[in-house]
């Protein structure tokens, strides 16, 4: 039984726009995994709600008109992980997104809802931000598009303005093209988890499979939001592939990171892992990408 | 007269439970029940001063709000234990039903009933606290210093209570030339039991007496206690048992029964129920003592043991409840298991202000086996002897007798288990090839025995009851107070009934639940005790139920009684084998008799007097990833000797369950807390890291069946014994991977990160 004043179901995606627009306090839900948690807690206990799950137009996996791989803000995780654009250009996502929670939580679980929580340890996040993905938004002023980086605020809070809702998210082919990543979950058991370390890595490699062309590399768990580390890819780009360039590539990350001492983690462990993790996602990506070490 | 007993039955309850239509708890539960919220403290040490309900009481539905200045002046005791009628072995009553003095993160100060859960939590929300704050203390030995806060009234120190142990002469015999000193201190973190069904029960009054339908393993024990709590006769409390969904332990003390049964008396009988959220579940209900262990072993040479020496911690938590049993069973285990002349042993149970600790699967062993059997492993390293062959030489030996409970190892028990777990796991080989690796990612074999017994004599009462039925078409139905939990003793019991009457399984009907007015005396679920100390209730109602049948056949057929049998369900002739009547057509003809009616019936009390070792052993592999700091579990296999087993299909689930329980035991679970407020930090099954089915190989069960000569049934524990070896021996075997002997568990990534650090496995 939940403590609930009010649930608002949207029937379209203006719908939702109005709704929003006319009941400001209001939390929105997807597939509820992370809000009625909250609510059976009490930290949203007594709220109104607006339930945006009934709107198909925003779930589904896509190319669009320039390109991008269009991921509708609905579209949840089992989905996406079974999905064949998915698996074609960006496999590493679906296989972020299959380590969360269990079956059940895949099921109902939205990407959209997993970035608007905006919590560092999302199993989508790193390799979103790794991807450099957009976030679409659509509010009363119409679609605003804003980098994924630039939509974390921080710990807990995104870029959603008064009237708005995310309804997809892009990845654009710049990114994606000739790419191939790995993502490192690092939790304490191996199902029915959340990340103690997310680590999302992902390279292009020259013609011939020698040359790190472009490496890209963002953590979950390793600060406050989501983030990337740019003096690792920095210091991989335009190199040859090998085991070294891995190390010098994984010791880098410390020049970003910041992840902080918990009940959780210390920030000693957690650093000692983003290394490793780093070490290790570069390598197999190296190898997915065709590069022979 | 076997022909049940030995084979894999399918559980009796099967169908139920599988189809859904079994029926809990909750499910017999009107929906027009009020539901009670209880307020919890937010401090872990302290007064509650006052508590504002005026807020609470103007939500629309709430009821009514019941607070610790309300309640009877009786404290109670809420042990799963028999009682005793010598005051000297009662179990502490240190508890209100609501306490103004607050001992832990969660201690129950206040209870809002409400027409429904919203209204009732919101209630509890609503209401304002006001404490006097004392300073507390979490960790057992700081509980102990002269300075630390004194938690429970008349306990110096913190100290429920110190025994000893004192064999031989510890101080002189290691003055012998030439020993060799190993020592130890070993971790065992709080854990809690993680069924799947929380603790729940509503109540109600009806005829002037209070009805309390309960998730519990031990009603007729919680009945005494509601009468004890809320000062009334025990004949005026009525306790049910439905089928339940797990207790391991927790749910052999009286939870929140006591306080819902006093809560419908607050509201005229109205129907009242309580649920237990996780939460609550984690925190307020009972934990498994948090044991360190000091062992220091004085070795010869050649391998044997000159002088022993333990000392154990238990962190008992707030109240009392199961108290110094667990650790003093632990300690009972330390020289039985590797005889030798000359042991001390001092075990100490002291209050903290943490959650009270009580019953768990295992009750004390998983914690002394894993001091005990790393601690071995230990001084076999300093030996350079291998583990196995080291617990060979010194292992409790065939023909051992126990001088205080006369238990003997009839059969080489230990060291057929050992034999059978290290031929299963290729110890041998594997052993050989895991000696000197290098590199990042290695493999080790280890390995535990683990002592265990069945029931509680001669510590405690053990009794059974048993009431058997004729039904006119020759089946019958049986009860008894010992419980079904999930274990499958239903089941059990029903083979053991077929055999013992001689009837078909099938003619068997348990009477599953148990309901304190008409099921008959049996202090419920523990101790791995259901198969045996049912089995000798079982057994004297049957001979009782067979020799009223036998006289019946004899009036009916005019045959001596010498001269004929019941045999799956017939009245045999013995002399030439003919059926004579059915035992349908006797139970028929005999009732409706209007010469010698009879309706066919027996109940006897069976005490017993005997207890049965029941041993085995863990074998594990593990793939150690030092980077990454992780242990991969590649296999375990458990062997038991746990006697006959009755059903071997439900023996081997038994033991999956135990070994389940043991990984998370030794890899991932801990209760964490606050060191700056005592609030439990992970009180839910996502932070606290219950392993699950991801995080386990293939589970291999294996049984050595040498008969128990004291049961009637030939079968001993088996309930806990799974749960006891399996953590050491994965410590052990991670021992043998990577040299790092990890004396505290879980073994989680944290602590081997430090670990493998301070051995300069990986770098700073």
């Amino acid at each position: 039984m939940y403590d609930m004043k009010a649930l608002y179901e949207a029937q379209s995606v203006q719908h939702a726009v109005e709704l929003r627009l006319a009941h400001p306090e209001a939390q929105i839900i997807a597939g509820g995994s992370d809000v009625l948690v909250q609510m059976r807690e009490g930290k949203r206990a007594g709220k109104e709600l607006i339930s945006i799950y009934g709107l198909n137009e925003i779930r589904g996996v896509s190319i669009d008109n320039e390109q991008n791989i269009r991921i509708g803000s609905l579209t949840s995780f089992s989905h996406i992980t079974k999905d064949l654009i998915i698996q074609k250009y960006i496999n590493v996502l679906g296989q972020a997104v299959d380590q969360v929670g269990g079956p059940q939580i895949r099921n109902i679980g939205t990407i959209g809802g997993n970035t608007c929580n905006g919590v560092t340890s999302a199993d989508s996040a790193s390799t979103l931000h790794a991807w450099e993905a957009i976030i679409e938004l659509t509010g009363p002023e119409g679609v605003r598009r804003i980098p994924i980086h630039d939509f974390y605020i921080k710990a807990g809070q995104v870029d959603i303005k008064a009237g708005e809702i995310q309804t997809a998210i892009l990845i654009p082919k710049a990114s994606y093209e000739n790419t191939v990543g790995n993502y490192i979950k690092y939790s304490m058991r191996n199902a029915m988890d959340i990340a103690t370390l997310g680590t999302s890595v992902n390279v292009r490699l020259s013609a011939d499979k020698k040359t790190v062309e472009r490496a890209r590399i963002a953590f979950g768990v390793a600060g406050p939001v989501p983030m990337r580390a740019p003096h690792a890819e920095e210091k991989a780009l335009g190199q040859p592939i090998s085991e070294e360039l891995a190390e010098i590539f994984s010791k880098a990350v410390l020049e970003d990171i910041n992840p902080r001492d918990s009940w959780r983690a210390s920030k000693a462990f957690r650093s000692h892992i983003a290394v490793e993790s780093a070490k290790r996602a570069f390598l197999t990506s190296v190898k997915l990408a065709g590069g022979v070490l | 007269m076997s022909k049940s007993v030995g084979q894999s039955m399918i559980r009796v309850d099967a169908y139920e439970k599988a189809t859904g239509r079994a029926k809990y708890t909750d499910d017999l539960c009107d929906s027009s029940a009020l539901i009670a919220k209880i307020c919890h403290s937010t401090i872990a040490h302290g007064f509650v001063k006052s508590i504002d309900v005026t807020q609470a009481e103007q939500i629309p539905g709430v009821v009514k709000v019941i607070t610790c200045f309300q309640v009877p002046n009786y404290p109670f005791p809420t042990a799963g234990h028999p009682w005793s009628t010598d005051p000297h072995h009662q179990d502490v009553a240190d508890r209100l039903l609501l306490n103004r003095h607050v001992r832990y993160y969660g201690d129950e100060i206040a209870v809002v009933i409400g027409e429904n859960e919203v209204a009732a939590t919101q209630g509890v929300r609503a209401l304002k606290v006001e404490y006097e704050e004392l300073s507390f203390v979490l960790d057992v030995q700081d509980a102990m210093k002269d300075d630390a806060p004194q938690i429970q009234e008349n306990y110096p120190n913190n100290i429920l209570a110190h025994t000893n142990i004192r064999k031989g002469n510890y101080e002189e015999a290691i003055k012998e030339p030439g020993l060799i000193k190993v020592e130890g201190w070993y971790d065992t973190p709080t854990v809690q039991h993680c069924h799947i069904e929380n603790h729940l029960c509503f109540s109600y009054e009806e005829a002037g007496r209070v009805v309390v339908v309960s998730s519990t393993q031990i009603p007729h024990i919680v009945r005494r206690v509601c009468g004890q709590a809320l000062g009334i006769p025990w004949g005026k409390v009525r306790i049910v048992k439905p089928y339940i969904g797990g207790g391991f332990g927790n749910k052999q003390d009286a939870l929140y029964e006591p306080l819902c049964a006093y809560l419908t008396t607050q509201v005229g009988g109205r129907l009242v129920k309580l649920e237990c959220t996780r939460e609550e579940t984690f925190v307020s209900n009972r934990v498994r003592h948090a044991i360190r262990s000091h062992i220091i072993s004085w070795v010869r040479p050649d391998g044997s043991f000159a002088a022993r020496k333990l000392e154990a911690f238990s962190n008992q938590g707030a109240y009392a409840s199961h108290g110094h049993g667990i650790v003093a069973k632990g300690m009972g285990s330390f020289p039985q298991m590797y005889p030798c002349d000359n042991v001390d042993g001092d075990a100490y149970t002291v209050f903290t202000n943490k959650p009270s600790a009580g019953a768990m699967r295992g009750y004390g062993i998983p914690q002394a086996m894993f001091a005990g059997e790393s601690h071995i492993d230990d001084v076999a390293k300093t030996l350079g002897i291998d583990p196995l062959e080291f617990r060979h030489k010194n292992i409790m030996p065939q023909g051992y007798v126990d001088g205080f409970s006369k238990n003997e190892n009839y059969n080489d028990s230990f060291n057929q288990c050992l034999d059978k777990g290290m031929k299963y796991i290729d110890y041998e080989r594997k052993l050989n090839e895991y000696k000197n690796q290098t590199g990042p990612v290695r493999r080790g074999v280890g390995m535990a025995a683990f002592w265990y017994n069945t029931g509680v004599w001669p510590i405690s009462l053990e009794s059974s009851s048993c009431r058997m039925i004729l039904n006119q078409d020759g089946s019958l139905q049986f009860q008894t107070g010992e419980t079904e939990i999930g274990q499958g003793c239903d089941t059990a019991y029903s083979q053991m009934v077929a055999d013992a009457v001689g009837i078909p399984f099938e003619d068997v009907h348990v009477v599953s639940n148990q309901d304190t007015d008409i099921t008959p005396f049996g202090t419920g679920a523990y101790a791995s005790r259901q198969t045996y100390i049912g089995g000798f209730s079982i057994m004297q109602t049957a001979l009782a139920l067979r020799e009223k049948i036998l006289k019946a056949a004899h009036e009916l057929t005019r045959m001596p009684i010498s001269n004929i049998d019941l045999v799956d369900g017939k009245i045999i002739r013995m002399e030439d084998g003919r059926v004579m009547m059915t035992l349908g057509e006797l139970s028929t003809e005999i009732l409706y008799s209007l010469s010698i009616s009879q309706h066919i019936t027996a109940e006897t009390t069976a005490q017993i007097k005997s207890n049965a070792y029941s041993f085995g052993c863990s074998f594990a592999e593990v793939e150690v990833d030092i980077p990454m700091c992780t242990v991969k579990l590649i296999d375990i296999v458990n062997v038991h000797d746990c006697g006959t087993l009755i059903n071997p299909a439900l023996a081997e689930a038994q033991v999956h369950g135990g070994m389940s329980m043991a990984i998370g035991y030794g890899l991932s679970e801990q209760l964490l807390f606050d060191e700056k407020t005592g609030k439990a930090l992970n009180d839910n099954l996502l932070d606290y890291k219950l392993s699950t089915f991801m995080d386990h190989p293939h589970l291999e069960a294996q049984f050595v069946e040498n008969a128990e000569p004291t049961s009637p049934f030939g079968t001993k524990a088996l309930g806990e014994p799974p749960t006891c070896s399996g953590a050491p021996a994965i410590r052990n075997a991670v021992l043998q991977a990577t040299g790092v002997s990890v004396n505290q568990i879980p073994m989680t990534p944290h602590i081997l990160f430090e670990k493998f650090k301070g051995a300069g496995l990986i770098s700073e």
